[in-house]
């Protein structure tokens, strides 16, 4: 029942959220100078007042400002979020064909610094003052470090131009045809790199944090207890320490969950990856004004979903939480 | 004394040795895969003619007439053209038994409705060569007839497939044709067909059994992959997975490295037709730049040399003036503006340059842009301009342009060959309107320049032309209107074992439809 209730609560503030964030980016955008007719007229090479006449007309770009918001905004309400200028396609189409590559790319990343991450901070908190704990932060530190293009790009000069393991870019092999088990093997075989890359930097976080608040927990007086039980050293550290430690790694979990529709421009552009991280960053150029606000709406929203159910996740992992609010 | 770097040195020796390297017999099979880079808005040649939408579709249409590298035309879709004693009557005669992909016969209808129809409403630069013609006919199936209201000298120049691309009427006619349905699948007469977009990965595009050529084309298909980022695009090549490199795909500082390959290839041939021509915009409207001595320090302060050899890797060619090296009626006979900073000085005081700031606009279109807008600035303030450059993405530097919000800005127009197609445009007075990067920019007013430009685009014949031309460059050329910076070298990087590659004046939009491959 309370849980019902908290999520309608928290779906209702999310609309008006939503519909101030649509706002916003709305007038955002049209800050940005020139407009996608100037763009697709620019790009031409030639072009003349007909031309870009036509264009603005076209795309209700010569109406005022405001007729141009009430018609996104009352689109929007009914699910329709227009037509892209530049690809001449509706918009909703091209997210949506763009966004299985993009989630599995996220998702894969999310999945594999989470564990990874949790697991090598506590190795990482169970051997605080041995040389292998070091190495450990050693090499967190260092991939937290490392901008996310250059550890792309040298992954590629060393995988796929001097050792010839994987494929440099794409998401299939082209013209090879592949179906059924063979093009599965082929796509992960694709994911590996831009993954990897992807997933290094929050591992370093996940990896600091989940030692960082380890540590700090195994200091609590609960713990002394517990091993004054005469519980098992293994036992502590799962059921005592980790899972105390846990909230502020849901936090950043949900955060970095909330990222996974427009957060791997870099990744996406490096490994030409056809996800919705490259669409918008070339919407972005060609001021393609309606795919943009679609995919900043999208993004938006998951963010939002994300938060919710973050809280909820809290509220399992901590049971007080539930009773304070 | 000409300088020649290793790179340029390397093609002229490979265009050298490549005429006695063709010895064997074409051979038919195999998949070619390359790089588009952007990756088009659309297909549609008649609806978008940018560039990477000119590189794929170029083989999906095709035009009346070809030109060769002296941009000579030749047959494409008109098997042979006559024109009329007095240049004003323009007979086609087509090629019989063409095909439209999906079956249709090609004829005479088609031209009608693609010139007429098509581009009148669709084609800006189309509609410039259109006004004037006064009327297009359809004498039988296979004839077609142009009546020119007066005649216009670079007409035959203009029927290019991505300047007048044919489109099938039995698709287009009665709809509206931005909506149309077969957008998204073109139908052309080309070599290739269309056979599937991945969005974001890949086109690919297939042999047209029924091309009008017996043989030809000689591959199967062509795959055209789709890769955002510039250092990939050059592994990709590197590994093996692309095997030609369209002008354009990686940055200028790769090109040593990739070239010096195996079994690697380059040829800055193929766009003779366009013949891109790097300016810099003077705004000659207000500020120091109004004034023709500081325009002139600019021109002797620039080390073009030092941009083409260093940045350019050498391609390219410094221009005289503002007539391009493969432009009709070029006048060789001027003084040329040297590197001579001394010089420079010399105007600027005797203007009485007070160091008032003036700005600069890179054209943002990558590294190599970025450093020569760098060293530009350089060698501005080492004759004392105070010059401070200005970032900006391709929707602001659009913008600046269109708005003349600018002192010095960097782009780059093509020629297409005849002067009244792609030359004057930049000069003429009724050529100036906000709005657009693409027209007189600069905002040059000259009278007599006004006069002869326009007079020499329909004198007839074209010795008339020539006179007139010459008289406009020798006031041009004092003036410094804009800055002539460079005649680009475009390269395209290949396996060697491509054989045919560019064919054509526009042979990097239309040159698979010759190549081999010999494996």
């Amino acid at each position: 029942m309370l849980y019902a209730r908290l999520i309608v609560m928290r779906l209702l503030k999310a609309v008006v959220v939503l519909f101030l964030i649509v706002i916003f980016n709305f007038f955002l955008i049209q800050m940005a100078p020139g407009d996608p007719a100037a763009i697709l007229a620019g790009e031409a090479g030639a072009t003349d007042e007909e031309f870009l006449r036509q264009l603005r007309e076209r795309f209700g770009l010569d109406q005022p400002i405001y007729v141009q918001l009430w018609r996104y905004v009352s689109g929007i309400a009914m699910l329709d979020f227009g037509w892209s200028y530049r690809q001449g396609m509706p918009v909703l189409d091209l997210i949506l064909a763009r966004l299985p590559a993009t989630l599995l790319l996220t998702g894969t990343a999310f999945v594999l610094s989470l564990a990874l991450g949790i697991v090598a901070g506590s190795m990482a908190a169970a051997r605080v003052k041995k040389p292998s704990g070091s190495i450990i932060m050693a090499l967190a530190l260092l991939f937290y470090a490392t901008p996310l293009f250059w550890v792309a790009l040298m992954a590629v000069v060393l995988f796929s131009v001097f050792l010839g393991w994987l494929p440099a870019y794409g998401m299939y092999t082209v013209g090879a045809g592949h179906t059924g088990f063979a093009l599965v093997l082929d796509v992960a075989k694709h994911l590996i790199l831009p993954a990897t890359t992807l997933a290094l930097f929050f591992m370093a976080i996940y990896t600091r944090m989940t030692r960082a608040s380890m540590l700090e927990a195994s200091q609590q007086d609960y713990v002394k207890t517990a091993r004054a039980k005469g519980l098992a050293p293994g036992v502590i550290q799962r059921r005592h320490i980790l899972r105390n430690a846990l909230l502020p790694i849901i936090t950043l979990a949900g955060l970095q969950a909330g990222q996974m529709v427009g957060g791997a421009i870099l990744t996406e552009t490096v490994f030409a990856w056809p996800g919705i991280g490259r669409l918008m960053f070339e919407a972005l150029q060609q001021r393609d004004y309606n795919l943009l606000l679609g995919i900043f709406f999208f993004s938006a929203a998951l963010v939002i979903v994300f938060n919710i159910i973050t809280d909820l996740v809290y509220r399992l992992a901590d049971p007080r939480i539930k009773e304070a609010s | 004394m000409m300088k020649m770097t290793p790179l340029a040195a390397a093609i002229a020796a490979l265009a050298f040795t490549s005429s006695f390297a063709v010895a064997d017999e074409p051979r038919s099979g195999g998949t070619i895969n390359t790089i588009i880079q952007p990756e088009p808005p659309g297909l549609v040649l008649g609806m978008i003619q940018n560039d990477p939408t000119r590189k794929v579709a170029g083989n999906i249409y095709e035009g009346l007439l070809r030109y060769t590298t002296d941009l000579e035309p030749i047959p494409q879709l008109a098997e042979s053209w006559e024109v009329s004693d007095d240049g004003l009557v323009y007979t086609f005669h087509l090629r019989e038994g063409v095909l439209w992909h999906d079956g249709e016969p090609f004829t005479a209808a088609d031209v009608v409705f693609s010139a007429d129809e098509f581009h009148r409403e669709l084609n800006p630069s189309a509609r410039a060569v259109l006004q004037h013609v006064e009327s297009i006919e359809a004498e039988d199936d296979h004839t077609v007839v142009f009546t020119l209201s007066e005649p216009f000298g670079p007409f035959l120049l203009s029927f290019e497939a991505g300047t007048f691309t044919m489109v099938p009427k039995h698709l287009y006619e009665g709809t509206d044709f931005r909506d149309n349905e077969h957008n998204s699948h073109p139908i052309g007469t080309g070599p290739f067909k269309f056979h599937n977009w991945d969005r974001g990965t890949v086109i690919e595009l297939v042999r047209f059994d029924d091309y009008y050529e017996e043989d030809l084309p000689y591959l199967d298909g062509i795959n055209w992959h789709v890769i955002p980022d510039g250092a990939s695009r050059a592994v990709a090549y590197e590994n093996g997975t692309v095997d030609v490199l369209p002008n354009g795909t990686v940055e200028n500082f790769d090109i040593p490295r990739l070239t010096a390959m195996d079994n690697t290839c380059v040829t800055e041939e193929g766009h003779e037709y366009f013949s891109p021509f790097a300016m810099l915009w003077m705004n000659n409207r207000e500020g120091p730049t109004a004034d023709k001595r500081f325009r002139q320090a600019v021109m002797y302060a620039m080390d073009r040399e030092f941009a083409r050899d260093v940045l350019w890797n050498g391609l390219g060619e410094v221009p005289l003036s503002s007539f391009g090296s493969n432009a009709r009626f070029r006048h060789d006979g001027l003084d040329p503006y040297d590197h001579n900073p001394d010089r420079a000085r010399e105007l600027l005081e005797e203007m009485g340059y007070d160091n008032e700031e003036v700005r600069l606009l890179p054209l943002p279109y990558g590294e190599t842009w970025t450093r020569w807008a760098e060293a530009v600035q350089q060698n501005l303030r080492e004759v004392g301009i105070n010059v401070r450059t200005q970032s900006t993405d391709v929707g602001g530097w659009n913008q600046r342009l269109s708005e003349w919000d600018y002192d010095l800005a960097f782009t780059f127009l093509f020629q297409y060959g005849d002067p009244a197609l792609g030359i004057t445009r930049s000069y003429l007075s009724d050529n100036i309107e906000r709005g657009s990067p693409w027209n007189n920019v600069g905002g040059y007013e000259n009278e007599r320049v006004d006069e002869l430009f326009n007079e020499a685009a329909t004198a007839f014949p074209d010795e008339e032309r020539e006179a007139l031309y010459h008289e406009a460059q020798e006031i041009i050329h004092e003036d410094v209107p804009v800055g002539w910076l460079l005649e680009l070298g475009f390269p395209t990087i290949y396996r060697c074992d491509v054989q045919d590659l560019v064919t054509s004046g526009v042979g990097v939009n239309d040159g698979f439809r010759d190549a081999w491959l010999d494996r």
